[in-house]
């Protein structure tokens, strides 16, 4: 399902003395199956666009097309339910949306009121516990009982239990430990390809978006001021920086390399493996002068 | 939906108002819902809402929001105002229908209790306006100070006070979170019959007492960590001023109550 922001402005409380503008002449499409990053400074309008995504936010200005649903600006939408079970929202500390007596019911709860029967959302529960890597023993235990890590890993089973086509994640690991960040993102990344799900993240982490995305943007106070390939992007470091952002460390480790040696690898790499390569491959175009 | 809502709110601007001890603005508007029912004419009602007019004028505050802010208890006022219309029975009869008798003297009470109400409204709700939160606690705890002798916990109080203000727009931002967060998950809060509406709340307030009671338990931590133990022999870090103005304020109340006494019939 693709998803197109067209020059989308939102403003908070707007008619107040509160009003703030959030975003302003933001627009982007998300092609089907498609993995795309947004990365920006605090406070730059990245989790206002996320609601955008899902019509939790009408734009105050601009239009936003979600599939076959357009919402624009100034007109009143009915039945969006239909627009949210397509769009999977997992939102930042998504721990404090458990409320059920058991894991399975709140995992049960997205699936139930989007109409799948009950026998059908118990499948996808026991089903997806595992996928997020949890024994199955915890469904008939409190979220409550359960700790921050696994509470995590419920209330993400709980958005994806709804299967939808377009998952939206803001900040899905902030707080995780490194092996917890690492085994969440690598799941993510897995539904990604298997499912051909469309894909937002929204992260602080240069090193997920470097990872991941296909396709970057970056907010600076409310507007889109790049979008590329994270390869672009952060071939540029100067130009994030202007945004107050970094690059991934395996980045900038081959900048002081380049620096220091002398020598200029053919590419910006963007994982340690990628990196390791290119330089023994330095080596050896050193080695045959 | 909660942006529209003014009661609890404050407006940092510069203005007279805003300069008052907050103690000053306590008693005056304490005085004042008092000073209200003073007022039984149309001139004693005139006077009282042309001071609150001024009133508002000298805190600079916009009047289309404050009128804005009235939506919620608009219902209140006009509910109050029929029931005065067809319920007290004085002076002329005006208009007949059946069982329906309006009289001269149920229009006149039913319009100055409506201008009562707004009175009200609007004086009280220019106190959380103009005044930060925190001063309307140092200025309670401060005026309070004398019922200690009662055995009154007063610091307790003033210390429950700050904290539950001070969390209140946090816990308002959660509500907003969590409510957003079950409404990606399909919930419905807006609509359906009452049944399935009271019972769609139940996953938005069970998680907004769990994280109050997670909270509350990590700020008694931290406060404990960083040396809180109770009332006894702390020093304060906001001090408040008694000025001239803050007198000249509680002077012109004991002038409104004073020309009231003379109008009112």
């Amino acid at each position: 399902m693709d998803i197109q922001l067209q020059e989308v402005e939102y403003r908070y409380a707007a008619g107040t003395p509160f009003e703030r503008l959030a975003i302003q002449d933001v627009s982007f499409a998300i092609p089907a199956g498609a993995f795309l990053a947004v990365v920006g400074h605090t406070g730059s309008g990245k989790s206002t666009i996320i609601q955008h995504l899902n019509a939790l936010l009408q734009p105050t200005k601009g239009q936003v097309v979600i599939g076959d649903r357009v919402i624009a600006a100034g007109k009143k939408e009915k039945n969006l339910k239909s627009v949210r079970k397509k769009v999977g929202t997992v939102f930042q500390f998504p721990e404090h949306q458990l409320f059920e007596e058991t894991v399975e019911k709140d995992i049960c709860y997205g699936p139930v009121n989007f109409g799948v029967p009950e026998a059908e959302a118990k499948e996808r529960a026991r089903r997806l516990i595992g996928q997020v890597g949890l024994p199955e023993e915890v469904l008939q235990k409190s979220p409550f009982d359960l700790s921050g890590g696994q509470m995590r890993r419920v209330a993400i089973a709980g958005v994806l239990a709804m299967e939808p086509e377009v998952l939206v994640l803001d900040e899905p690991t902030a707080g995780l430990d490194p092996r917890g960040r690492k085994e969440i993102m690598e799941m993510f990344y897995t539904l990604h390809r298997e499912r051909g799900l469309s894909t937002i993240l929204v992260t602080h982490s240069m090193e997920d978006a470097a990872l991941y995305a296909d396709e970057m943007i970056i907010m600076h106070q409310g507007k889109v001021c790049k979008q590329g390939k994270p390869r672009e992007l952060f071939s540029h470091p100067e130009e994030l920086a202007a945004f107050g952002l970094s690059v991934p460390e395996v980045v900038r480790f081959q900048q002081s390399f380049e620096a220091l040696s002398g020598i200029t690898l053919e590419k910006t790499c963007l994982t340690i493996e990628e990196l390791a390569e290119e330089l023994a491959r330095a080596k050896e175009r050193g080695g045959a002068k | 939906m909660m942006e529209k809502m003014i009661f609890g709110r404050y407006l940092p601007l510069q203005s007279v108002v805003h300069r008052l001890d907050p103690r000053a603005k306590l008693l005056f508007i304490f005085g004042f819902v008092i000073v209200v029912f003073l007022a039984n004419n149309a001139l004693s009602y005139g006077l009282l809402a042309v001071f609150t007019l001024v009133f508002i004028y000298l805190s600079k505050i916009n009047v289309r929001f404050l009128l804005a802010g009235l939506k919620p208890v608009i219902w209140l006022i006009a509910f109050t105002f029929l029931l005065h219309i067809f319920l007290t029975r004085e002076g002329d009869l005006l208009f007949e229908a059946g069982f329906l008798k309006v009289y001269e003297g149920g229009v006149r009470q039913g319009a100055f209790i409506s201008l009562r109400f707004l009175l009200l409204i609007f004086v009280t709700s220019l106190l959380t306006l103009t005044t930060s939160p925190i001063s309307i606690t140092d200025g309670l705890e401060s005026l309070l100070k004398p019922f200690k002798k009662l055995k009154l916990p007063v610091h307790e109080l003033a210390l429950m006070m700050s904290i539950s203000l001070r969390f209140i727009p946090t816990l308002m931002d959660e509500t907003d979170k969590i409510m957003k967060a079950q409404m990606a998950r399909g919930a419905d809060f807006s609509s359906g019959p009452i049944k399935e509406r009271v019972k769609a709340v139940i996953p938005l307030l069970i998680p907004l007492f769990v994280s109050a009671f997670k909270r509350a338990e990590e700020l008694a931590v931290a406060m404990e960590a960083r040396g809180y133990k109770g009332g006894e022999g702390r020093t304060k870090y906001r001090l408040l001023h008694w000025q001239g103005r803050d007198t000249a304020a509680l002077i012109i109340l004991v002038v409104l109550a004073a020309l009231l006494w003379w109008t009112r019939s």
